[in-house]
């Protein structure tokens, strides 16, 4: 028992006291007023705190509603067109071809690549008259325009540095969901005459739908905690065009120094995880049940 | 992945042939793509600010300026940035490896009063992001004097809940029949965990080592929050302020940005196996 413990302690308090005990700090600071004064200054809140920024939300208008929609809206293109790259480049590369170890480390490389300068590389490359316009230009498409300094634009910029950065991670997990197909079916689907087309819409989607499964939630969650590539490329502009959840909580608790009204907005990041995640936790229930 | 021995009739082997090639064809334009910008970095690093945008763009500079890779230290403390970051990603890198080696042992291999509850209250945590406490962690290291110094990074990163997940996963791997003969043998559990167990979880040591180190290389928000005086700054908020401060030195910025890139392709270079292994068996994120 006392061995046990032996082992358990290094990690144990310093897992508590960095992370236990701040994650239940969190709840009760989202219910005070503390706007970064002396301790015997604040006071209990009650429900104002959420209040104060829900009040009179609007997806268009309230920094709120404009956040949870920016950060919805990246989620909402990030995760699809990350995994059709993943699930395409995994195909492709699941094929004992020549050179598919090097390619597989070529599009996993912007994973690992430091985040800074690659978000300025990126915003560089798509300035007014950057490489990208350029290139565009070449195929008829007149930008003309800055894409992380216009409204329009900032976001697909963002969009479009997620999915690069993230599709070789994903591939990565989506080769390891094509080894778990088993060979025979693809034998049997050949004798009675599949093409590649109808054996991937057959057998390989539908035995990847775990993987799937799993990878999208994972995507959706990480997608919501997006904040390096925003703070770097546009710092959540033009406007508030690209202000995403975690601007908004860096926002109120470090700039602001409304440590109440940060934490309340983190309660509700956390509230959607914990809704993401239930999901997955339930499916996958069902899923092992299954198999 | 199948093997595709069914003989095929002439035209449709043509069509087989123009579909790989289709496709390689694509393959080889998402490479481009995804390798792009690190040309253009290279490529930008050697010319002068005024021709990094000139139009028609070239590839080339005209004239290769070697001397950005000098200048570059004289404008910023840029080795300093180089120094506090390779000292958090060393630190932090040891002590979780230490601190989760140690705890998972006592998870997987060892039996008390309590482990269960406890070991789902560590899984419970992984899944709160970090963005949620991050303000009260900050109140808190603050209050014991961890503000402005690269050692409150350290701390905040050391005892991650995700180390002792992976290696639990892994320990539960090692058959307890190898323990059990050490212990009858007279080992102590020290010496069973040092000697038996983390030789045989190098695999798991591996992936948790690049893990920490890339995600500590390339941590943002973190040294955002908790360094401001410049001397302070990691190699990412470090760069963040050259280009506030140098922001049309656009050569000298990717020249600076270049060289923060070096050491993680390193690493990646050397130890891509073990990433790809480890996504592959745990598919999860620090």
């Amino acid at each position: 028992m006392l061995i046990a413990y032996s082992f358990l302690a290094p990690n144990f308090l310093g897992f508590l006291l960095i992370t236990f005990v701040p994650v239940i700090f969190s709840f009760v600071i989202a219910f005070l007023n503390w706007n970064g004064g002396a301790v015997n200054k604040i006071t209990f809140a009650g429900w104002d705190n959420f209040a104060a920024i829900f009040k009179n939300f609007s997806f268009t208008k309230s920094d709120l509603g404009i956040t949870l929609r920016n950060t919805t809206v990246y989620t909402l293109f990030t995760v699809p067109l990350t995994i059709v790259m993943a699930l395409f480049l995994a195909m492709v590369l699941n094929r004992a071809a020549r050179g598919a170890k090097f390619f597989r480390a070529v599009f996993f490389f912007p994973y690992v690549a430091s985040i800074v300068a690659i978000c300025m590389c990126w915003s560089y490359m798509m300035m007014k008259t950057g490489p990208i316009n350029q290139l565009l230009a070449l195929v008829g498409i007149h930008v003309g325009k800055s894409w992380t300094q216009t409204k329009d634009l900032a976001m697909w910029a963002i969009v479009f540095v997620g999915v690069w950065r993230n599709a070789g991670y994903y591939m990565v997990m989506y080769l390891a969901g094509l080894q778990s197909v088993p060979g025979e079916l693809y034998e049997a689907a050949t004798v009675d005459g599949a093409n590649g087309w109808q054996k991937f819409w057959k057998i390989t989607l539908p035995m990847l739908t775990p993987t799937t499964f799993f990878v999208s939630i994972m995507m959706v969650i990480t997608c919501f905690k997006i904040y390096d590539v925003v703070a770097i490329m546009t710092d959540g502009g033009p406007g508030r065009a690209t202000k995403m959840l975690v601007t908004y909580i860096y926002d109120l608790s470090f700039f602001q120094i409304k440590y109440g009204l940060g934490s309340a907005v983190a309660m509700v990041l956390l509230i959607i995880v914990l809704l993401v995640t239930m999901v997955q936790f339930r499916a996958e229930k069902k899923w092992v049940n299954y198999m | 992945m199948t093997t595709r021995a069914v003989s095929k009739s002439k035209p449709k082997s043509f069509w087989l042939f123009a579909g790989r090639t289709a496709l390689t064809a694509a393959l080889c334009i998402m490479a481009a793509i995804t390798l792009i910008p690190f040309v253009w970095m290279i490529s930008s690093s050697l010319k002068l600010d005024q021709e990094v945008f000139r139009f028609p763009m070239r590839w080339t500079p005209g004239v290769w300026h070697w001397e950005n890779y000098l200048l570059i230290w004289k404008k910023v403390p840029l080795l300093t940035y180089f120094q506090n970051t390779a000292t958090v990603a060393v630190a932090v890198t040891f002590m979780q490896i230490l601190t989760s080696s140690f705890a998972a042992y006592a998870f997987a291999k060892l039996q008390f009063k309590g482990r269960d509850p406890l070991f789902l209250c560590y899984i419970t945590t992984i899944a709160v992001p970090w963005q949620v406490y991050m303000l009260p962690q900050f109140i808190m290291m603050r209050s014991i004097g961890l503000y402005d110094t690269i050692w409150a990074l350290v701390v905040l990163q050391s005892f991650s809940a995700f180390g002792v997940f992976l290696m639990r996963q892994f320990y539960l791997g090692i058959p307890n029949e190898l323990c059990e003969a050490a212990r009858i043998d007279g080992l102590s559990e020290y010496g069973i965990w040092a000697r038996i167990v983390l030789p045989l979880a190098t695999p798991a040591v591996a992936t948790l080592i690049i893990f920490t180190f890339v995600n500590t290389w390339n941590d943002f928000l973190g040294p955002m929050i908790y360094l401001t005086k410049d001397t302070n700054k990691t190699i990412q908020t470090g760069l963040r302020r050259f280009i506030q401060a140098y922001s049309s030195d656009y050569h000298l910025i990717m020249a600076a940005s270049l060289c923060s890139l070096a050491p993680v392709t390193m690493v990646f270079l050397f130890l891509q196996r073990y990433f790809i292994e480890g996504i592959a068996t745990t598919g999860l994120k620090g």
